[in-house]
């Protein structure tokens, strides 16, 4: 039996395999690098990756399933620090960091760092204020905390149902990468590609619960940071000769500061090329304008107004002695994409003004920090970007899926450890992607401008045929030669390319996919049983029927996670806007909703029951009303307070929820002698005639 | 279960740890950031500083709170005696 065996002769034993597995997996890419010198069509490639990768995960599953609660909920609690952090950096890195990060750093410089910053120095918190406390407490999940410190029902149920909003909005999003990247690298429709990836996490995690999720995790991680770091070694041995970009690009950055500066400059000429092309977009710009004052004024009139316009045009292109195919096809498509009602147009017209808008300043320069027209502008930034690293830390360490991980570790001290492995491996992408997004700026700036068109690089034109939001140029002013505003690029664009803008084999590119895939499914396992967690141990197990045996707990929880696997990925399949905007929306919420109840819960033992409610209810309450009246889906646009984005929303529910925990708990008597007793429980690792919390 | 003096001088230890590194943290988050367009009129390594501390530096400084957390109190915990026995 397993837990006869002793720790360190565990410990090795994982060390033994998962050593195996990472020579495994490198032997695996390599003989599809030779495969695919033999001939082998890239498709199948493509094909052989996602279900080599997603097979690995289920072997692992099915290896790991259990029928033992502990097991089930916390892997035993004998998962060792180094391989919790390596599960937890899997856990914690989504589609959106290992895709999305890179690419938001390129499209936005100094401003993307929000994110950088804010996703890494939230561990900073986990360590000084939760995971050891939680260790020690050592129950199943984070609404269990809730209701021992603050006594009662209430408090577990606001837990459970702010666990289940934040994980929810946030599994949505990592369901939509898998999605993603499925059918792009194998063809596969969106829909199905949700399903098969669906399969995939269910795998992992339906038999083995924690456990199997664990141990799949920490697979994924191996795979996921070396498809990152490979064709950023390669970029940056290309441009810097040197093979560590974190410490190469510095100086990259100054040639793509400089290169700013030409590219700005109308004196020179490429910068006077620059400068045609803005004023292209600038007449777009006034155009798309126009026709929003004019619908402003003219309402449904002025609309039939300009389709009859429309209309006159198509009929005198085809009326013409010697019709033009192209303009023909061009104006039917314009008159086929007419906006139906005002609403529409509004919506389209504005895009359009947006986006010519963006293309006809000047460019940013990608170090400076709080750009901005005057000091006003500049300020303003500089406020919503300190507000956002606040939220996206005190969010990080308030999201119960991470917090939940630090369960699993035999000991206090292998909880603090643990923190330090997590932080470590996360921070081993973090702090290379911002050089990511300078290596390819550079190549994009440099090599790619001011070539001509009929010599695009094979990865542009291959991407632009792929998908038009990721890459698109066209030959605005007609000279021939690209100039950067022709140039759209989307953010997934960037990790994505890598390897073929580094000349790398299309082995690498899967390898990438199946790093990109498995940091949703990991992101994905861990949301999915948080959520499944609090509704079979919550609200089943301790509100409804405190008396069910092991076996039908465990039935209870499997079939819970299987309907709520399927409704996510239902609601991913209608495709629901504004992902980025949800993520956010997540990381406010857990920080306005759990943060001050369970960091109070343990430094102040005056907290009680009513403070909790008061606080939880207060915080997640203002952090959702203002999101409601300044985020525009809501339709009610009311001015914004302090210049604050509806993105960050906590900074005005996380004072919320602490006042609102002092106010209760002082208003209110004192806790019991017992939960204070509880509190110097967890404060302390190993007390003498101690009382016990740990479940089983 | 009753505390003794020790005890509290231990949570004292603690929270006084916690408070310099947390205020560590702030000074690194905040100050820092909120001054990354004075900084950056600094070079480092090739760098402009402020964008520096933006993408790397606080990175490295959040690792090195946090692992140095943990030693200290280990090193506490035996100290005062509220370590937990070896494992199994």
């Amino acid at each position: 039996m397993a837990q006869a065996q002793s720790q360190s002769a565990f410990f090795n034993q994982l060390k033994k395999y998962y050593t195996f597995y990472t020579g495994g997996f490198v032997a695996f890419v390599i003989l599809l690098a030779i495969l695919e010198q033999m001939g082998v069509p890239n498709k199948i490639l493509g094909y052989i990756f996602l279900f080599a990768t997603i097979g690995l995960y289920a072997g692992i599953g099915i290896m790991s399933k259990t029928a033992d609660v502990s097991e089930y909920y916390v892997a035993g609690r004998r998962v060792p620090a180094l391989f919790n952090g390596l599960a937890t950096g899997a856990d914690w890195m989504s589609a959106a960091s290992f895709i999305g990060m890179a690419g938001t750093l390129y499209l936005t410089g100094y401003d993307g760092l929000a994110f950088v910053m804010g996703w890494t120095g939230g561990y900073c918190l986990v360590a000084l204020f939760l995971a050891p406390y939680l260790r020690k407490f050592g129950q199943f999940t984070i609404p269990d905390f809730l209701g021992a410190r603050y006594g009662g029902n209430i408090p577990r149920t606001i837990g459970v149902v702010a666990a289940i909003i934040c994980s929810f909005t946030y599994v949505i999003a990592q369901i939509y990468g898998v999605g993603i990247i499925t059918s792009r690298f194998t063809g596969l429709e969106f829909g199905v590609g949700v399903f098969v990836g669906l399969g995939g996490i269910l795998v992992c995690s339906f038999l083995g619960g924690m456990k199997a999720v664990t141990w799949t995790q920490v697979a994924q991680y191996i795979i996921l940071i070396v498809a990152y770091m490979i064709p950023v070694v390669w970029l940056s041995v290309k441009h810097t000769g040197n093979p560590i970009p974190q410490v190469a690009y510095g100086y990259t950055l100054q040639k793509v500061t400089e290169r700013e500066k030409v590219l700005n400059d109308a004196s020179t000429p490429d910068g006077a090329r620059e400068a045609e092309v803005r004023a292209i977009f600038k007449k777009k710009q006034e155009a798309a304008e126009a026709k929003l004052n004019g619908l402003k004024e003219g309402g449904a009139a002025y609309l039939a107004e300009e389709k009859a316009k429309a209309e006159l045009k198509l009929a005198d292109l085809k009326a013409a002695p010697t019709p033009d195919a192209k303009a023909i096809e061009d104006a039917e498509k314009a008159l086929k994409d007419f906006p139906k009602d005002e609403k529409a147009a509004q919506e389209a017209w504005k895009k359009a003004a947006d986006g010519a808008k963006a293309k006809a300043g000047p460019i940013k320069a990608h170090a400076e920090a709080f750009p901005g027209k005057d000091d006003k502008a500049r300020n303003a930034a500089r406020k919503n970007f300190l507000a956002l690293v606040l939220c996206l830390m005190v969010g990080t360490a308030a999201l119960p899926h991470i917090l939940m991980r630090y369960y699993t570790t035999p000991s206090v001290k292998e909880a603090r450890k643990s923190v330090f492995w997590s932080l470590f491996f996360i921070f081993l992408l973090y702090f290379t992607a911002p050089a990511l997004a300078v290596l390819v700026k550079y190549e994009v700036y440099n090599n790619l401008v001011g070539t001509s068109f009929a010599q695009l690089p094979a990865w542009v034109s291959n991407w632009a045929a792929v998908d038009k939001t990721l890459m698109a140029i066209t030959d605005m002013n007609k000279d021939g030669l690209i100039q950067l505003a022709e140039i759209t690029i989307g953010g997934d664009l960037i990790v994505l390319a890598t390897p073929e803008i580094a000349g790398l084999p299309y082995v690498i590119s899967g390898l990438v996919a199946a790093g990109g895939l498995a940091a949703a499914l990991s992101t994905a396992d861990g949301l999915l049983l948080t959520i499944a967690n609090a509704l079979s141990h919550d609200v089943y197990y301790k509100m409804i029927d405190p008396n069910a045996p092991t076996a039908r707990r465990l039935i209870v929880s499997k079939v819970l996670l299987l309907l709520v696997a399927v409704i996510a990925a239902y609601v991913t399949s209608l495709k629901p806007g504004n992902i980025l905007f949800l993520v956010g929306a997540a990381f406010s919420l857990a920080a306005s909703g759990f943060f001050p109840a369970l960091v109070m819960g343990v430094f102040w033992k005056r907290a009680n029951k009513a403070g909790a409610i008061l606080g939880m209810l207060g915080g997640l309450g203002v952090c959702m009303y203002y999101m409601f009246i300044t985020y525009d889906f809501f339709g009610v646009n009311a001015p914004l307070w302090w210049d604050i984005k509806p993105i960050a929303a906590g900074l005005f529910g996380i004072p919320a929820g602490f006042i609102g925990v002092i106010l209760g708990s002082l208003l209110t008597a004192a806790p019991s002698k017992e939960v204070q007793d509880l509190v110097d429980h967890v404060r302390y690792p190993n007390l003498e005639g101690d009382i016990k919390t740990e479940a089983a | 279960m009753q505390l003794t003096e020790r005890h509290k001088e231990y949570w004292g230890k603690n929270l006084r740890v916690t408070s310099i590194l947390l205020a560590i943290w702030f000074v690194v988050t905040y100050v820092f950031s909120y001054f990354a367009r004075e900084m950056n009129e600094i070079t480092f390594l090739g760098f402009p500083l402020g964008f520096y501390f933006g993408a790397q530096g606080s990175l490295i400084i959040y690792v090195l709170i946090i692992w140095f957390y943990a030693r200290y109190m280990d090193k506490l915990d035996q100290e005062y005696g509220v370590h937990e026995g070896e494992e199994e």
